[in-house]
């Protein structure tokens, strides 16, 4: 689940501290937390996270993992320090987060249709005509409100001194915000009187928010439009979140095999017969949605379902082909998009990326390999994955090998300090490296839940946050004033 | 709703009924086994059980001899089982969990911590009275499980395919219990009874959780015939086949569509049988004669529900 990659490394000691500022003064916001912190014994904390595992395993919030012990389920770990962002830093994350996005649905919609960008040169056309991720099958197709990246998790990190930069764009099935919601229903379990400190942003009506948006973009016609959400099924390692959405939403929880499509319409199979579908929430890749376009083995999907979408018969979020937008080798442009499109400079940094198919890029990286972070260009849940400074010898130098024989296959970007936020840890509260991944959701409007999803790395000097590797969550808190 | 929907809620009822009801006639039979009794009797009731759930061959084919401590292993604890308590537990979880955004909070939560504790649980830390002790939480979770039906989820079709599954099943199970039990204890007919035998129809009744409404109902002694009647014909008695019907006619009456007619028609009659019949005219036939017809329309109605609801409708 959640994948994505986190840069980087740096000794911890220059990282961003979320709470303390570099005379070791406790920042204003955090105070208060700092306050209750310091009143609650260790013990208290223990018995706390005990019985935050306890309510995460009874209302079974748990994800399936791969390969070992097939079946099992395990517990993503919750850290019940939470993180706090002020009102002002995110309004310019937020402003940041839509310009980013916005501009991210006009290329697509432009890549799918004139190629404006491409003409200009402003992107060189084979990065995205021969990427795999480009899907000719969307070629001139319209959609609802023009709007292909409904749903957005962006990860961004905060480096240097606190400022954002965005790690990856995740346009295609993004994962992670029943964590997000979850985490703080537990808090406000555990902590009703933390919450009478601080005046922290709801986030609770994100499935009405996301209804909503879903409900926008259905096809025109249709009034009273029907939305579903497919899922892979219970052995998905999200299925969790899928049942979990579907359930707050109200809307029925499908697989591909409760779908149908007649005369070019999309149904759903129930104990009354076959009733009419009119967007259908996608947690399942492109490749699988339809085996007569797509993968043919695929059991996962709905034949049929492809030429439906394409006679706009039936809305696909997110749309199909909007990998084309976040893929790794296309990253380095999204500053370049929104001069493009908008007409603006980019609110949040881009972390300065090597292409090494550019034989420049390849040149300066090979030279400075050990400073470096080097991600394999499809690669997901931060394996492939060569973090320079952590790196022995030998590993350099096999990557240094890989590199060579597929340069196009890598980019390299610096190493970056994440931001550190107190986390209780074995030891007691001690910082420990953070990401952040708000959900963007695009339809009639654009919409952002003050806050998102954080994940810890709970090693100690550890930058990997991904649950596959030992990361951990936070609830977020976003100050109202 | 969606007939895959359904079709999960529907088998979540029937195996967490199933696991009671295993659980419910696992009890009498330890129960029965500190009786005294004769050489061979024991076994006989063991046998009956295994029988009841379609285990017998199984059982000899693994075991060959029949022992209490084996029998109770396999069909309680044995994972390798299908019909064990413990895999119809996990069949109910593996299927609440399919569906889980249907259920309510609660239903999920009772479901899913069963299913947790469950793991708790093994044979080998169960000797005596704590193995009795097992066989009561099997059938307080699932009280706690229809608890949670009733007191939270919406009167939906959801409901109404849980609540089919449920009395399909229990249907199904009172319907083995009486047939086996009564074989036992009365080959000849429900005619004959001695002293001894009180002890096991009260634990008979017991398993049914029917002993004190015997009691109330008839203020007599235990005689077969009264209990036979009792666990057919009571429309009052919550475990009674003429109740289970009746729930059947009642929720496949709510979620009627385009094809069920013919359900609808063949649960009505059944209903109909139960309503206009006697004790004695049920004797006089056999009663053994009589639950098995109940039993073969009852899976004849499980194939009918399947058809008309829960594969997918393409038609």
């Amino acid at each position: 689940m959640m994948q994505s990659n986190t840069a980087a490394a740096t000794p911890p000691n220059v990282a961003y501290n979320e709470m303390q500022d570099g005379r070791g003064q406790t920042r204003q916001h955090y105070r208060q937390l700092q306050d209750w912190l310091s009143e609650m014994p260790n013990e208290r904390l223990t018995q706390k996270r005990d019985d935050a595992d306890t309510l995460f395993r009874r209302m079974g919030i748990t994800f399936a993992v791969y390969g070992e012990n097939a079946g099992a389920e395990r517990l993503i770990p919750f850290d019940i320090v939470p993180r706090i962002i002020t009102a002002v830093e995110w309004r310019r994350l937020s402003r940041g987060l839509t310009q980013r996005v916005n501009a991210l649905n006009s290329f697509l919609s432009d890549i799918y249709h004139e190629q404006e960008i491409l003409k200009a040169g402003r992107i060189p056309a084979e990065h995205v005509l021969c990427n795999v991720q480009y899907r000719p099958e969307m070629q001139d197709i319209e959609v609802p409100g023009d709007v292909y990246a409904h749903i957005a998790g962006v990860d961004v990190v905060r480096a240097d001194e606190g400022e954002f930069f965005v790690l990856e764009d995740n346009l295609r099935v993004p994962s992670g915000v029943s964590y997000m919601l979850e985490d703080r229903n537990v808090m406000m379990r555990l902590f009703p009187e933390l919450f009478a400190r601080y005046a922290v942003e709801p986030i609770e009506h994100y499935p009405d928010i996301l209804l909503d948006n879903l409900r926008s973009v259905a096809p025109a016609e249709v009034l009273e439009p029907t939305v579903v959400l497919l899922t892979p099924g219970a052995y998905n390692s999200a299925y969790f979140e899928h049942a979990f959405l579907a359930q707050q939403m109200g809307i029925e929880l499908v697989e591909g095999k409760d779908l149908m499509v007649r005369d070019g319409f999309v149904f759903m199979l129930t104990t009354r017969g076959p009733q009419p579908v009119h967007v259908i929430y996608r947690r399942i890749d492109d490749d699988f949605l339809d085996p007569l376009a797509f993968r043919q083995d695929s059991a996962l999907g709905v034949p049929g379902l492809l030429a439906a979408y394409r006679a706009g018969h039936v809305t696909i979020a997110n749309a199909i082909g909007t990998g084309v937008a976040d893929d790794k080798s296309i990253y380095p442009y999204v500053p370049e998009m929104i001069r493009f499109y908008l007409d603006e400079e980019p609110i949040l940094n881009n972390v300065p990326t090597r292409i090494l198919r550019n034989p420049d890029d390849l040149a300066y990286t090979l030279e400075h390999l050990s400073e470096l972070v080097v991600k394999e260009v499809h690669g997901a849940g931060g394996y492939g994955m060569l973090i320079g400074p952590k790196a022995s010898k030998e590993q350099l130098e096999r990557f240094r090998e890989q590199i060579k024989a597929n340069p196009g296959r890598y980019i390299a970007q610096p190493t970056l300090a994440l931001s550190t936020c107190p986390t209780f840890v074995d030891e007691g509260i001690a910082p420990r490296h953070v990401d952040l991944r708000p959900f963007v959701l695009s339809g009639s409007d654009v919409h952002i839940v003050p806050g998102g999803l954080t994940r810890v790395a709970l090693r100690e000097g550890s930058l990997v946050v991904n649950s596959s590797q030992g990361g951990g969550t936070k609830d977020t808190w976003v100050l109202e004033t | 709703m969606l007939s895959r929907t359904a079709d999960h809620l529907y088998w979540m009822s029937r195996y967490t009924e199933r696991a009671e009801n295993l659980a419910r006639m696992l009890q009498v039979d330890t129960h029965w086994a500190l009786l005294p009794r004769e050489v061979g009797e024991l076994d006989r009731s063991w046998e009956a059980t295994l029988s009841m759930v379609g285990q017998l061959d199984t059982y000899r084919e693994r075991y060959g001899e029949i022992s209490a401590d084996q029998v109770i292993r396999f069909l309680a604890f044995d994972e390798d089982n299908p019909a064990s308590i413990v895999s119809n537990l996990n069949m109910a979880r593996e299927n609440a969990r399919a569906v889980r955004g249907t259920l309510t909070f609660d239903q999920w939560e009772i479901i899913n911590s069963t299913w947790l504790e469950l793991k708790l649980r093994s044979f080998d830390h169960l000797q005596g009275d704590a193995l009795t002790g097992f066989f009561e939480w099997v059938k307080l979770r699932s009280h706690l499980s229809r608890g949670a039906t009733i007191g939270t989820m919406m009167r939906d079709e959801g409901f109404d395919f849980k609540r089919i599954g449920t009395f399909l099943e229990r249907a199904d199970n009172t319907a083995r219990i009486l047939d086996v039990q009564f074989r036992m204890l009365a080959p000849d007919g429900v005619t004959s009874s001695n002293e001894a035998d009180y002890y096991r129809y009260r634990a008979l009744l017991e398993s049914v959780s029917a002993y004190e409404i015997y009691r109330k109902v008839y203020r007599d002694r235990i005689t077969p015939a009264r209990i036979a009647e009792l666990m057919i014909l009571r429309a009052d008695m919550p475990r009674s086949l003429h109740r289970c019907a009746e729930g059947l006619v009642q929720h496949l009456q709510a979620v009627a569509n385009d094809q069920s007619g013919e359900t609808l028609r063949q649960v009505g009659e059944l209903h109909a049988s139960m309503h206009y019949t006697r004790i004695d005219l049920i004797l006089e036939d056999g009663l053994h004669a009589f639950l098995r017809d109940f039993l073969d329309r009852i899976n004849g109605l499980g194939r009918r529900i399947a058809q008309d609801f829960l594969v997918s409708v393409t038609a």
